[in-house]
Parts: structure tokens; C-alpha cells; sequence
């Protein structure tokens, strides 16, 4: 890996780089701050010590404190003075330190964030990022673990995303800050030290659009975040031709992308780290089975985290989907 | 030990002009206003005070879904109110219809919020007057950040040499929302980024069925200390005081002294909203104390005694009262229910896939009750 050095121009002008998602999405945000004066970073930690995953490591150094601001330790005033910001004119990208954390800050984001546009019959736009390093994996200590997505995926008003890969990393920051709406963007935090060649000159698709990641016919993985991965792991280890489609973006979600999987494979499992109950597996099992009716071999199934609170770190492996779980729902799928 | 936070001690509370209609003079609060502008002020308390009646009896008569009445802090609206700049912003409750009034919004646009028409719609940039916040204590935050936003502006047009003109923020909340954890982050924040901003909580000593007891052990305004910026009590039935305090704060925010806290002490005479009785927790020898500090008496009393205003100005006022009054009333009778599309409407910024499916499905479904 070529390590970047340079401050001011990383992946742009040092064209096509292998990076790790933290990296890219450094190298992400320093290229929004850099074409937008008005990008402001706001989080805890995030300016001399980078943010606990040094995602933003070096960018106080170069925009200074007026623009990558160490704020008090309180979640819903991080939030709330993003939106005042906002509302005078600024872009803020809210670093939130743990997925745990964005409970405090959940109702600036559900009352405030997501509906005052509305409010407003569209006179206010709050081009609001909120970054979440989700998801476990890491061998974290309990709040460091969760995936919290299906709460704001629920929220109108919201987008999520969830990037599941460098590249996209790259360019889905990019363009959630560029979002005239609020965006609540995912970052699998065990995927952070995964690396992929970046070409700054090549854009990634819209951050709305889900991906096929591996082409299938014999049924297909719908996965986001960090089970994108272990999803294509699975496809790689099994005999049958399975697709995988990264749905990227959680709300809204690019139905037709998943939609056209489906209609070919005839089967579907979907995946994710989140609980099965409530979670957005239901709603994509739901609106799949209504538009694919007639192409469906099989009940679409789940495969997710148990309905517990995320359990301590010696047993996450029993917890988090992975390549034999996700496999032993495609063989019931396919004996169907 | 504890201070009475209850009661409003004169050693504590600005005040300029007495419940006799006095005028006093405080040394840290000098206030010159022309005879015009006296009548002005005079004016504007009876206007608010009118269409607030109004709203309420529209609610009465099912026009309204609800009305938070101001009646009692009128004073410390418009005394507030009229602090202002053009430039500064406004971050109210849901309680700021004077405050309003004094930025230019029309009344009527209050009243959809409130009669079902739309969540606000007005544009906060046109009035500096931001959107009305239910949510207690939320907009303290905004309202921060925003201050935080008019500091960086400012340190970007002084890069290029130029002076900023200093705008400031002002935010507006109650007694009862102190004690949520939203009010208390603003004051750690605008005391830490030093932001320009202006925190003005209007005590009217309940929340709901809750007393001020409920919410404090120590008079409100001394909390600011402890956040590190300064506080005072106003006098909030005084129209003069509030305007004197608030210009100073201001003041001082312009200037890069940074946030204060202003709490005027007053009183909810009515009800905390029309769906609220007031008569299940509060003895009416309460309300019958405050009547006597009532914020638009003591204005009419001092132009009175002083000569300032005659009962031709006083008429004057009435008629154009009169008028307001007829014209809200048929103004809000006249306002359409919105078409279906506009729940759709204005969510997102950008074209959102699922909406727009789900607005295409209830469109073909509501054409199939046609013909
Ligand atoms: C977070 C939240 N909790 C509860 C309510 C319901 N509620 C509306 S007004 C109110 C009392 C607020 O009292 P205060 O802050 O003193 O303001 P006032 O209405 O007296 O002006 C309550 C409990 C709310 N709107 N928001």
C-alpha cells in the first residue's frame, strides 16, 4: 500500500491510490472541505487526535479550528448546532464516535433534522451529514457495536447510506455532503482497514443506487455495509452461483436494482447485522415478495443478529452473520 | 442555601417602569426613546394582546386545533422584539407570536400552523424569525450553531479586510425547558465558542401544571454563572426594561463579548394552551396578584400621566385593533385545506424514489372515486 503523505492533495493529484476505507473516506472529506469552503467538520475528538479511527486525521492540521471543530462531549448539541450551522448556510458532517452514542442525539435527528425541510414547505435545506461507524466485529466493549440503521431508516426525511468498500467510501462522502438533504451515513467500522485502488478521476455511482457486486443465477445475497463482504466471501465459497448486490443506499432503497436480481435468481436472502426483528431485512423481504410474486422460487429469508442487545465481544462471532449462517439460508432456500 | 427562585426580589430585577406606570432609572440600563417610539411600543402590546384573544376565540370556535396564549408576556415579546436588528435571527417556541409580530410575520401564518394547514411554511431568512419549535428546548441549539455560523462569516470577511456587521441570534424558551438537556448543552456551547447569542427565557412561572419549584432551587438567571457568562432578571411585564435589557445583550454579543442569559420574570394569565385548566393547579388570588403588574396598564398609565398619548391616540389604537381583529378572523376562515400532493411535498430536497412511488399509488387510487 502506498502510504499518503501529502497533505493537501491526497488521491487527487496523486491519482489512483490503494487505500483503506479510513483513508479514503480522509481522503474523501479533505477533497469536499477543499471545493467547499463551507464544509465544516464537527465531532468529538476529531481535530489534534483525527477522531478515534483517524478518520479525519490531519484535517484540523490543514482547515484549522473554524472548520474541524472539537465540540463538548454532548451528542444532541453536536446535532442541534449542525442544524444552526446549517441554517446559516454551512454543510456540517457531524462525526458521531460510536454507533451507542447517537441515542442522544437520535431526537435533534428525528424531530429536527429530518423534518424541517417540510416545515418549512422547502425553504430550509439542511445539507446535513451525520457519519456513523457502525456495526461490530471489533471486539468492542458494549455501545461500540451496534447497527442502529433501521431507526433512521424509518425516519422520513432522513437518507441513509451505507458504504461497504474504499471506492465508495471515496465518493459516497462526497456526495452525501454535496446532498442538499440531511444524510445519516454508515461506515462499517470493521471494514476500515480494508484497502481497494481509488482512482480520485473515476466516480462511484450515485450514493442512491444499490450495486451487483458478483454476478449470480442461482439466488440472490441482498447485503449492505459491513456484510457486503462476508456476503461475497459466502459466494466465493459455495459451488452455486450466487449474486450479491450491495443495496448501498438503505433509504430510500433502489428497488429496481434488487428487484431485477431477484426476478433473475428466483431466490433471495437477505442479510444483515442488525436484528432480524424490525429490521430493514423485513421491509426489503416485504417489498420484494409484493413486486416478485411470480418469480419466486422461495420465501424470501433473514439472516441477521439475534433478538438481544449486541452480546459481549466473546460472543459476537455467534452473533454476527457469517459465511456457514448466511450459507445454511441460501441451502434452505434453494431446497425449497 | 438555597435563594428563592419564586420570588422576584428588587434588588434582583431590572425594572423601569413600575406597575403604577413610573419610570425609573437604572444605571447599567440607560433607555432614550422618543415620544413616537413610546407610543409605538404601546401600540404594539395591544395589537399582540388583541390577535392572541382572537386565536384564542377562533380555537373556541373550532377554527384553531390549539392556541398557546400569550396574554401576560406581552411585555416581554415586544420589548424583546423590538431589541432587534434586520439582520438578527430569531429562534422561538411555539409561544413567540409577539416576537413575531415585531419581525414582520403575518399573524395568518402563525394561525395555519396552529389550524392544520401546514408545521410553519414561513421563511425564516425573509423574517429573521425562525420556525416555531415544539419540541422543548431543542431550538436553543439551532440557535447556537447558528451563532457559531455568524462568527465564522465574520472571520471570513474580515480575511478580506472588510468589517463584519455583527449579527446576533436570539433564543427564545421557558421556564420549564431549563431543565432539559438541550437548554443546558446551548449554554456549554455558546459559553465555550464565546458565540453571539442571546438566551431569553421567559419565566412565566408554570410549565403546564408544573411550578417553577419544579424546576429550579435558584432564580434561573444565576444559572448562566455557572456556564460562565453572565445573567440577569428583568422585569418581564416591562416592556422598557425587556427592550433595555435585551439592546444590551445584544450588545454585547455583537461585539464578541459573548452569550447572556436574560430571564423575565412574569406571568402566564391565561391558560398554557386552549385545551389546558389552569383552575385544576393554580389559586386565582395568583392570577389576581399579577393583574395588578399587568404589562400594557402601566405603559397606558405612564403616557397618560406624562401627557405622551391622549384619548384620541388611545381611540385611535382601538379602532385599528378593531380592524385587525375582523380581518384575522375572516383571513383564517378563508384558508383552504391543502391538496393530498402536499403531504408529499417538500420532504426531500432531491427526487426521492419510494415518495414518489407512494404519491403515484395514491394519486391512480384517489382518480378511481372519480366518475
Ligand atoms: C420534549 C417535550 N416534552 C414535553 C412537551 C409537552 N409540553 C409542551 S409545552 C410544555 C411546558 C413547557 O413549559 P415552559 O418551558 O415553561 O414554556 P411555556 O409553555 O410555559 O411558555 C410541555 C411539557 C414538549 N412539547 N416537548
Amino acid at each position: 500500500m502506498t502510504e499518503v503523505t501529502a497533505p493537501q492533495t491526497q488521491a487527487r493529484e496523486a491519482g489512483t491510490q490503494t487505500l483503506t476505507m479510513a483513508k479514503a473516506l480522509n481522503a474523501g472529506l479533505r477533497r469536499a472541505m477543499e471545493d467547499d469552503a463551507k464544509v465544516v467538520l464537527m465531532g468529538e475528538d476529531i481535530g489534534k487526535l483525527g477522531g478515534v479511527f483517524r478518520i479525519t486525521d490531519g484535517l484540523q492540521r490543514d482547515f484549522g479550528e473554524g472548520r474541524v471543530i472539537d465540540t463538548p462531549l454532548a451528542e444532541s448539541g453536536i446535532v442541534g448546532t449542525a442544524i444552526g450551522m446549517a441554517l446559516r448556510g454551512y454543510r456540517p458532517v457531524c462525526e458521531i464516535q460510536f454507533d451507542g452514542f447517537v441515542f442522544p442525539a437520535a431526537d435533534q435527528i428525528i424531530t429536527q433534522l429530518a423534518k424541517m425541510r417540510l416545515r418549512s414547505l422547502g425553504k430550509v435545506e439542511l445539507p446535513v451529514v451525520v457519519r456513523i461507524p457502525c456495526g461490530g466485529g471489533i471486539g468492542a466493549v458494549e455501545h461500540h457495536s451496534e447497527s442502529p440503521e433501521a431507526y433512521f431508516a424509518h425516519t422520513a426525511g432522513l437518507r441513509v447510506v451505507a458504504c461497504a468498500n474504499p471506492v465508495d467510501a471515496y465518493w459516497m462522502i462526497q456526495q452525501a455532503i454535496a446532498c442538499p438533504d440531511p444524510v445519516i451515513f454508515f461506515e462499517p467500522k470493521r471494514r476500515y482497514w480494508d484497502k481497494a485502488v481509488v482512482d480520485p478521476e473515476v466516480p462511484a455511482a450515485p450514493m442512491g443506487d444499490a450495486r451487483v457486486v458478483r454476478e449470480g443465477t442461482d439466488a440472490t445475497l441482498l447485503a449492505y455495509g459491513p456484510m457486503v463482504k462476508t456476503c461475497l466471501e459466502a459466494a466465493e465459497a459455495d459451488e452455486r452461483s450466487l449474486e450479491v448486490v450491495d443495496l448501498r443506499s438503505l433509504s430510500p432503497l433502489d428497488t429496481e436494482t434488487l428487484f431485477a436480481s431477484v426476478r433473475k435468481t428466483g431466490r433471495c436472502v437477505v442479510v444483515h447485522e442488525a436484528p432480524v426483528f424490525g429490521g430493514l431485512g423485513g421491509e426489503i423481504a416485504a417489498r420484494v415478495t409484493e413486486s416478485c410474486f411470480y418469480h419466486l422460487e422461495a420465501p424470501v429469508l433473514r439472516v441477521g443478529g439475534f433478538a438481544t442487545p449486541y452480546p459481549a465481544s466473546r460472543l459476537e462471532d455467534h452473533y454476527l452473520p457469517d459465511l456457514d449462517r448466511i450459507l445454511d439460508a441460501v441451502d434452505r432456500t434453494c431446497a425449497w | 442555601m438555597t435563594v428563592d427562585a419564586h420570588t422576584a426580589r428588587d434588588a434582583e430585577l431590572v425594572q423601569l417602569l413600575t406597575p403604577e406606570g413610573e419610570r425609573l432609572e437604572h444605571p447599567d440600563y440607560p433607555l432614550n426613546l422618543s415620544d413616537q417610539q413610546l407610543r409605538e411600543l404601546y401600540r404594539d402590546l395591544v395589537i399582540v394582546r388583541a390577535l392572541d384573544l382572537e386565536s384564542v376565540a377562533l380555537t373556541r370556535r373550532g377554527e384553531l386545533g390549539l392556541w398557546p396564549s400569550l396574554l401576560g408576556q406581552e411585555a416581554a415579546q415586544i420589548g424583546s422584539g423590538r431589541a432587534l436588528g434586520a439582520a438578527d435571527m430569531v429562534f422561538p417556541t411555539y409561544r413567540e407570536h409577539g416576537v413575531a409580530y415585531c419581525r414582520g410575520l403575518p399573524w395568518l401564518d402563525i394561525l395555519k400552523l396552529f389550524r392544520g394547514v401546514n408545521h410553519a411554511g414561513w421563511d425564516p431568512k425573509e423574517f429573521g424569525f425562525h420556525l416555531y419549535t415544539i419540541v422543548i428546548g431543542s431550538q436553543t441549539l439551532h440557535a447556537t450553531g447558528y451563532a457559531m455560523g455568524i462568527q465564522r462569516d465574520a472571520h471570513a470577511i474580515a480575511e478580506k479586510g472588510e468589517t463584519a456587521i455583527g449579527d446576533a441570534a436570539l433564543a427564545y424558551f421557558g421556564d420549564g425547558a431549563t431543565s432539559q438537556g438541550d437548554v443546558n448543552e446551548s449554554f456549554v456551547w455558546a459559553a465555550v465558542y464565546n458565540a453571539p447569542l442571546v438566551f431569553f427565557c421567559q419565566n412565566n412561572q408554570w410549565a403546564i401544571s408544573e411550578p417553577l419549584e419544579r424546576q429550579t432551587r435558584i432564580p434561573l438567571y444565576r444559572r448562566a454563572q455557572g456556564f460562565g457568562f453572565p445573567g440577569v432578571r428583568v422585569d418581564g411585564n416591562d416592556v422598557l426594561a425587556c427592550l433595555a435589557v435585551t439592546r444590551r445583550a445584544l450588545d454585547r454579543a455583537r461585539t464578541g463579548e459573548g452569550p447572556s442569559l436574560i430571564e423575565a420574570f412574569t406571568y402566564r394569565m391565561g391558560a398554557h394552551t386552549t385545551t389546558d385548566d389552569p383552575t385544576r393547579y393554580r389559586h386565582s388570588d395568583e392570577l389576581e396578584a399579577w393583574k395588578l403588574k399587568d404589562p400594557i396598564a402601566r405603559v397606558k398609565a405612564y403616557l397618560s400621566r406624562t401627557g405622551l398619548a391622549n384619548a384620541a391616540f388611545f381611540e385611535e389604537v382601538e379602532a385599528q385593533v378593531a380592524e385587525a381583529v375582523v380581518e384575522l378572523r375572516a383571513a383564517c376562515l378563508a384558508l383552504p385545506d391543502p391538496p393530498p400532493q402536499a403531504i408529499f411535498q417538500h420532504v426531500y430536497a432531491a427526487p426521492h424514489r419510494l415518495l414518489e412511488e407512494e404519491q403515484a399509488a395514491y394519486e391512480t387510487y384517489l382518480a378511481g372515486f372519480h366518475d
